[in-house]
């Protein structure tokens, strides 16, 4: 057991090496380098102006260098600037001699973002807790919603109920959020012909959620897992409940009823539990498409800003995040599955 | 000219679609007169899930093929006063060579939604097949000798295709699709090497490969059978790979723009892991069958085995993930036009549409609904099509 946990978790540390680094450097090609110094130094400042305020901000190291910098096992590059030593460890306002010589993620140290004009750490923490209450919810509404849809469904398969509840999660499977997104909103905040029983924006809902004006962002999110995770459980409850000791205990006279409850859902769980643990990642997808679409200052929102505005340290600071949550996911859901499972042994 | 309703926009739209209608109507009576002599795909017309399908699937594909008949305007054209219109207004300015209505409205740059939702089908039926295609050659190509010879090429196969997985998709989208990409990485004899063009020298290169090694394991023995094939496909292979991979065809036929290219090789890239898997767990499950091993004791290649034993065997559950890959593909690509990356701003493509039309949502909802339904009826009948084979192909 132990000996999997620590070879997996050092797959994983590999793997999140391998990926930040990909994404760090296809944030600094030489194109997104010369955004930054154009938007630090004057936008008409000249190629040779450029280069050498690359040169002079260590920017045109070789980019594992830089990568080392970044994550804090090389020490921080130091410029002269016009008021003494500037540097990526040395923060605005701070005395450079009292500056720490490493300064990378391994240090705690995310960066400076140059959209938000704030730490990246401290916009990350706000931004991803407005994002936690989103998948909060989704998380609330989703799970039971496609967990009884897909045992109602599985336990009489190819009944009328089964035949209906399938091609329901079918639909909502095929579509996405920007398109359920859209629907929704068109039919219950337009104010032309929709209801207006909801609003189309969940700006309002950063300081406060009401049922009001987070019903449809969260509902957009959870239709699109609902199907899946209901399509599984579905598969899953269909194959249990033609297992010989379910066929057993109705012979023996048991009610229908306890025979699902009692005997069949805790093995058609184990499937879906994996399905829902991996179903985070796409969670990550559906929120940022939410929170462009409703206008919801989270995670996602960042993301997007981040990324359209060559703000270099914020998107390798997202990038941390997702693909920490990517990869935990697999972990919990690799774990999870083993022990909900007693005839998997991890070895 | 008056305003038309709703019943009467119905009636336009489907006078509109005959030439659909009227090959739909010929695709079904002859599958259905001869579907016991079709196999999977004759036997699809016994599952109503599968032919419901089927039919929304081929509804798209003809409204792709014949769109420039069924489109009431030119999809770029502006008229005036037609800002917003809502569905079924007239024209205002009454030339009479053009359509009289705006079927369904018109968008917040007074083009005809209707037209551009048509136009949109035919960008979007002509990426998605194409790169799910492109993504399942890799996937084969990689998942059947990581599957079947395992061991360390299987260990640093899954690695890759585990670290492209674990890449939230949208931050791949953004990092790889933007412009300015385009113009880095040194020029190599007038051929920028950059990170797209590389992408699609290497992916677009596995279709060619696949395909001679397949006629190689099958006619090795047979060399001038063998030589004839493999050179028909180098021939036809190469000539495709030039125009798309590095823009060099002679005669100009298989050429992309450099966005259009961004997009296709970024949607193959994320999309290929995912057939890998599939197949290197088909292959894993199929190399323990006793055929498998009949063919190791006549002496058969590890790549006859693996081309012409286990692969025909795996079709049915690589057909069915082939259509709902297509469906994938398509979210991928709305995802791609709804973040506006990749494509240009006039592309009538649905992704783009409903983002131009998500602006004005709450006031004129038309112009991103109509391509919101558009796509989500794409998916859908893709979606249950590969329910249907899914159900037929376990019939047996």
């Amino acid at each position: 057991m132990l000996r999997f946990l620590g070879r997996r978790i050092a797959t994983m540390a590999l793997t999140a090496l391998c990926l930040t680094f990909v994404v760090f450097w296809l944030t600094n090609l030489p194109p997104n380098l010369e955004k930054v110094a154009k938007s630090e130094a004057g936008s008409r400042i000249s190629d040779a102006e450029v280069a050498s305020w690359l040169e002079k901000y260590g920017y045109s190291r070789p980019v594992f260098a830089r990568y080392g910098e970044w994550l804090g096992v090389v020490p921080g590059h130091v410029a002269e600037g016009a008021n003494g030593p500037e540097g990526r460890c040395i923060l605005r306002g701070t005395d450079p001699a009292a500056a720490p010589r490493y300064c990378g993620i391994l240090q705690g140290y995310w960066g400076w973002s140059n959209v938000f004009k704030e730490p990246v750490g401290k916009i990350l923490a706000t931004r991803l807790g407005l994002t936690g209450w989103l998948m909060f919810w989704v998380m609330a509404v989703m799970v039971p919603a496609s967990l009884l849809i897909g045992v109602l469904a599985g336990m009489r398969e190819g009944s009328k109920l089964d035949r209906s509840l399938s091609t329901v999660s079918i639909a909502t499977t095929a579509t996405p959020e920007y398109v359920s997104g859209v629907i929704l909103v068109t039919i219950f905040a337009s104010s032309v012909t929709g209801l207006k029983w909801f609003k189309g924006t969940a700006t309002g809902a950063m300081d406060e959620i009401t049922f009001e004006n987070f019903f449809l962002p969260v509902m957009t999110i959870a239709l699109y897992g609902i199907g899946y995770i209901a399509r599984m459980t579905r598969a899953s409850m269909a194959e249990v409940m033609t297992q010989q000791y379910i066929r057993t205990a109705r012979l023996k006279g048991v009610r229908f009823r306890d025979v699902v409850i009692r005997h069949a859902l805790r093995n058609a769980l184990i499937a879906p539990f994996t399905v829902i643990m991996l179903q985070f990642p796409w969670l990550l997808n559906g929120v940022v498409i939410v929170e462009t679409l409703f206008n919801y200052k989270g995670f996602g929102w960042t993301l997007v800003q981040a990324a359209g505005n060559n703000d270099i340290d914020m998107l390798l600071g997202c990038s941390v995040v997702a693909v920490l949550v990517v990869l935990i996911t697999q972990l919990i859901s690799d774990l999870g599955y083993a022990w909900l499972n007693p005839r998997i042994r991890l070895s | 000219m008056d305003a038309l309703s709703w019943p009467a926009i119905l009636a336009a739209m489907t006078l509109q679609l005959l030439p659909v209608w009227v090959a739909l109507g010929l695709v079904f009576t002859v599958s259905r007169i001869y579907r016991r002599h079709l196999g999977l795909y004759g036997r699809l017309f016994d599952s109503p899930i599968g032919m419901t399908g089927f039919a929304i699937v081929m509804f798209w594909v003809f409204t792709a093929i014949f769109a420039p008949l069924i489109i009431t305007h030119d999809p770029l054209a502006q008229l005036s006063g037609m800002k917003n219109a809502l569905p079924g207004s007239a024209l205002k300015s009454g030339a009479d060579t053009l359509f009289p209505h705006y079927l369904l409205g018109g968008d917040a740059l007074a083009r005809d939604v209707f037209s551009r939702m048509v136009m949109g089908a035919r960008d979007v039926l002509a990426i998605a097949p194409a790169a799910t295609a492109f993504a399942f050659m890799v996937g084969i190509t990689l998942g059947l000798p990581a599957g079947y010879i395992g061991g360390r090429l299987d260990t640093v196969l899954s690695f890759v295709s585990n670290l492209v997985l674990a890449f939230p998709v949208i931050l791949l989208f953004y990092l790889l699709v933007t412009p300015e990409i385009q113009n880095t990485g040194p020029l190599i004899a007038g051929w920028r090497a950059s990170i797209p063009n590389v992408m699609a020298a290497v992916l677009f290169g596995f279709p060619i490969l696949f395909f001679c090694i397949l006629w190689n394991s099958r006619f090795f023995t047979d060399p001038r059978r063998r030589n004839i094939y493999i050179g028909i496909t180098l021939a036809l292979g190469l000539w495709v790979y030039a125009g798309l991979a590095f823009n060099a065809d002679p005669t100009g036929i298989w050429a992309m723009e450099p966005n259009l290219l961004n997009v296709f090789v970024s949607v193959v890239f994320v999309n290929a892991p995912t057939v890998f898997r599939i197949v290197r767990g088909l292959t894993m499950d199929l190399k323990s069958r006793d055929y498998v091993a009949a063919g190791q004791t006549r002496g058969e290649g590890p790549w006859y085995i693996m081309l012409w034993e286990i692969l025909p065997n795996a079709r049915g559950p690589l057909i069915v993930d082939f259509c709902l890959r297509i469906g994938y593909t398509t979210i991928l690509l709305g995802t791609l036009g709804f973040f506006g990356l990749g494509v240009s701003p006039e592309s009538p493509d649905w992704g783009s549409t409903i983002n131009a039309g998500r602006r004005l949502l709450s006031v004129f909802p038309h112009p991103a609904v109509v391509p919101a339904i558009a796509l989500m009826s794409l998916v859908l009948g893709l979606n249950l099509l590969a329910d249907g084979l899914r159900e037929e192909s376990l019939k047996d």
